[in-house]
């Protein structure tokens, strides 16, 4: 039942076509830029435009050297490794902590929830420039500047926030009956825990965990201030590819990264259908 | 009151007021199960999180050194006008400070600091410092050997600007971050005007944000409007369209736009194929305001889709038949009826991508080039670059202010749940 808004006096059909047409450019907005990225990625020539080859669709004018290259490149192999196990380490702290706290949250004798809740939301809200800047001028102080561990830390509290949201929705839809009916059947809080609680909520675990690996994975800002070459990630080692040496080998990574958020998003579409079953609910 | 012995020997008023400790009790004890649940979370954000800002806060109006490193010039100097000369005990005891400044190691500091007030004059502290060694020549006043060693000690600027060290608290920073200064006297005047860089930089900043704000409306408003009304099929498969970019790493999308428009970028390329452009004409879209407003944009659509669209999707397509069966025209219904529905999602939308893009760093850095950079880049700058650690405090203290204040806004909107398309 598609109805157009109304641009003032013009018949339904033309109102009709000028919404979609109109829509359709957003669309292009969104996702053109992005799509671009990939033919260029196969660009034969070092240049950031399509080729006259390309454009006939010659063989010889793609090929697969940017690609071959960051293979080759230590620089940017150890980019990908340090983005894994930064967003990894990252993840999990924020996960473990972030559902603990969305458990304590979402009982009904939580004091103080709200002002506990918008303290533990706010390195969502803050600009990470500013987070950045407290935790460079702290790390300076106690020597956790350009280590792993000090870049750890900030991105678990960066991506705390979106596990404590993901999970907190995911309990609010949960029958509290269900903890009742298994202790009135004799379980210990902890068999409850794992036996009943933790399946049901995985697939909100799951995703808040997600949520924290990709905005670890994403951030560059913190990564800028706190890291040293030792530490640089994909993301801050193409902020130096853009700034300084631009080649079409970040071209090629970001196609790649592309692909990895593709993937992510399916993910996590499964994650909340599977959610949305278990809860036998349909939003 | 009365009461009653049961045969068990208690009262029925003694296991009433039993079963309420009782209750209190099991009441508390769920408080601290909950609240001991919360608490590592809780720990770990303060440490990691709100004591570093906290301590970056206390930067911005820190101000030690002076008082620690000439204590008795100081003390010297409060009782100085910046009208007469200064007495040549002063000189006397501040070449003394001075020397042990140097050699306790806080004499760097504290030209550093005097250098931000008073520009051009940590040389010449450094400079006097180094040549107290030697003292006054026989018959020669203090004051005659700091003017030979720079004749910059002839003024009372740098005297002034001692004397406004005072305290082990300033003001300098935010006075610096509202482009003012203090006279010799101590009265906040402003900058003179090739000096100001930062009130300017701040309005621009809000000038982009709105701006971006006011694209992300026009652009999200349509779009979320059509997937509300067309079945869930097809709306879902449109989502995706908007959520690929929000999906995408923010260096990729950055990076997108650098290719499309730089000057001999994809759109160059293409309005000079098609004859629109000469090959002389190729159009600087990019490094520029330009560049910034559109990346933005493109990066904070999506913030304002989102909540717009949950919005939508909650009105009744009914509202508008009815307004439309009782003989409003339909752009009508749509303006009395739809459009008043829609304003908290745009509201909240609006607030979201607005706190967004004030504190944006790596993207107007990024395609700025000069003219298109915001308030976050002077604060990386003077932590990196110029190592103005206050300053950049002090701005970044501001712009957190700011942020807290739209937040507060957003909160009253929309509240804080439904920040969970947020990044």
């Amino acid at each position: 039942m598609a109805k157009p808004p109304p641009c003032f006096g013009l018949p339904g059909r033309i109102r009709n076509i000028i919404h979609k047409a109109v829509c359709a450019s957003v669309y292009l907005f969104l996702v053109a830029p992005i799509l671009v990225i990939i033919p260029l990625s196969f660009n034969a020539e070092p240049y950031f435009t399509f080729t006259p080859g390309m454009l006939t669709f010659d063989p010889e004018a793609f090929s697969t050297r940017w690609y071959r290259d960051i293979w080759d490149n230590e620089q940017w192999l150890r980019a990908i490794r340090n983005s894994f196990f930064i967003g990894i380490s990252a993840a999990v702290i924020a996960t473990t902590l972030g559902t603990v706290a969305a458990l304590g949250l979402s009982q009904a004798s939580m004091p103080y929830r709200t002002a506990i809740m918008a303290v533990l939301l706010s390195p969502m809200i803050v600009p990470v420039i500013i987070t950045a800047a407290g935790l460079y001028f702290f790390y300076s102080g106690i020597g956790l500047s350009q280590t792993f561990p000090g870049l750890i830390l900030a991105h678990a509290t960066l991506g705390a926030p979106f596990v404590v949201i993901t999970v907190t929705a995911t309990l609010s839809g949960f029958d509290r009956s269900l903890t009742r009916a298994s202790a009135s059947m004799g379980a210990t809080p902890a068999y409850t825990f794992f036996h009943i609680i933790a399946p049901l909520i995985a697939p909100g675990v799951i995703s808040g965990g997600l949520f924290a690996f990709i905005i670890s994975f994403d951030e560059v800002v913190a990564v800028l201030f706190l890291s040293g070459t030792e530490q640089r990630t994909i993301p801050r080692q193409m902020w130096s590819g853009i700034r300084e040496s631009i080649s079409p080998t970040i071209l090629a990574v970001a196609t790649l990264l592309i692909l990895v958020s593709v993937m992510l998003l399916l993910t996590l579409e499964v994650l909340r259908r599977r959610n949305e079953r278990m809860r036998g609910i349909g939003i | 009151m009365t009461t009653i012995s049961t045969s068990a020997g208690m009262t029925i008023d003694d296991d009433g007021r039993a079963l309420k400790a009782k209750f209190a009790r099991a009441e508390r004890a769920r408080q601290i199960k909950a609240a001991g649940l919360v608490a590592p979370l809780l720990a770990f954000v303060l440490i990691t999180f709100v004591v570093p800002i906290g301590l970056m806060m206390y930067r911005s109006v820190d101000d030690p050194v002076a008082v620690r490193a000439i204590p008795r010039t100081l003390e010297l100097l409060n009782h100085w006008s910046p009208d007469s000369a200064p007495p040549e005990a002063v000189f006397k005891v501040l070449g003394e400070e001075l020397l042990s400044a140097r050699e306790s190691g806080d004499l760097g500091k504290l030209a550093t600091r005097l250098n931000y007030d008073v520009p051009g004059t940590r040389s010449t502290l450094m400079r006097t410092a180094r040549a107290m060694r030697r003292g006054p020549a026989e018959g020669r006043s203090h004051r005659d050997l700091f003017e030979t060693i720079d004749p910059k000690w002839r003024g009372g600027e740098i005297l002034a600007g001692l004397k406004s060290l005072n305290s082990p608290y300033t003001r300098s920073y935010y006075l610096a971050a509202a482009d003012l200064t203090t006279n010799l006297y101590g009265d906040i005047v402003a900058k003179p005007p090739h000096q100001r860089i930062y009130v300017s930089l701040f309005v621009k900043t809000l000038w982009v944000s709105l701006l971006v704000t006011a694209l992300c409306i026009l652009l999200a408003y349509p779009v979320a409007y059509q997937m509300a009304t067309l079945p869930a099929a097809t709306a879902n498969l449109l989502m995706i369209l908007v959520l690929l970019p929000f999906w995408t790493s923010l260096l990729v999308r950055t990076t997108a736009w650098i290719v499309l428009l730089q000057s001999n970028g994809v759109l160059n390329d293409l309005l000079v194929a098609t004859g629109i452009l000469g090959d002389e004409g190729r159009i600087q879209m990019i490094y520029n305001m330009f560049g910034t407003v559109v990346a933005m944009t493109h990066i904070l659509l999506p913030f304002m889709v989102l909540p717009l669209y949950s919005v939508m999707k909650t009105i009744p397509p009914n509202y508008l038949r009815a307004a439309e069966s009782m003989g409003a025209p339909p752009a009508r219904a749509w303006l009395d009826i739809y459009l008043p529905l829609t304003l908290p999602g745009a509201g909240a939308g609006s607030i979201l991508v607005f706190i967004l893009c004030i504190g944006y760093y790596i993207t107007p850095e990024l395609v700025g080039g000069r003219t298109g950079q915001l308030i976050s880049s002077a604060i990386a700058y003077h932590m990196q670059s110029s190592l103005n650690w206050g300053l950049a405090a002090a701005l970044g203290t501001l712009l957190l202010v700011g942020v807290l204040a739209l937040y507060w806004l957003y909160n009253r909107i929309a509240g804080v749940d439904s920040l969970r398309m947020g990044g």
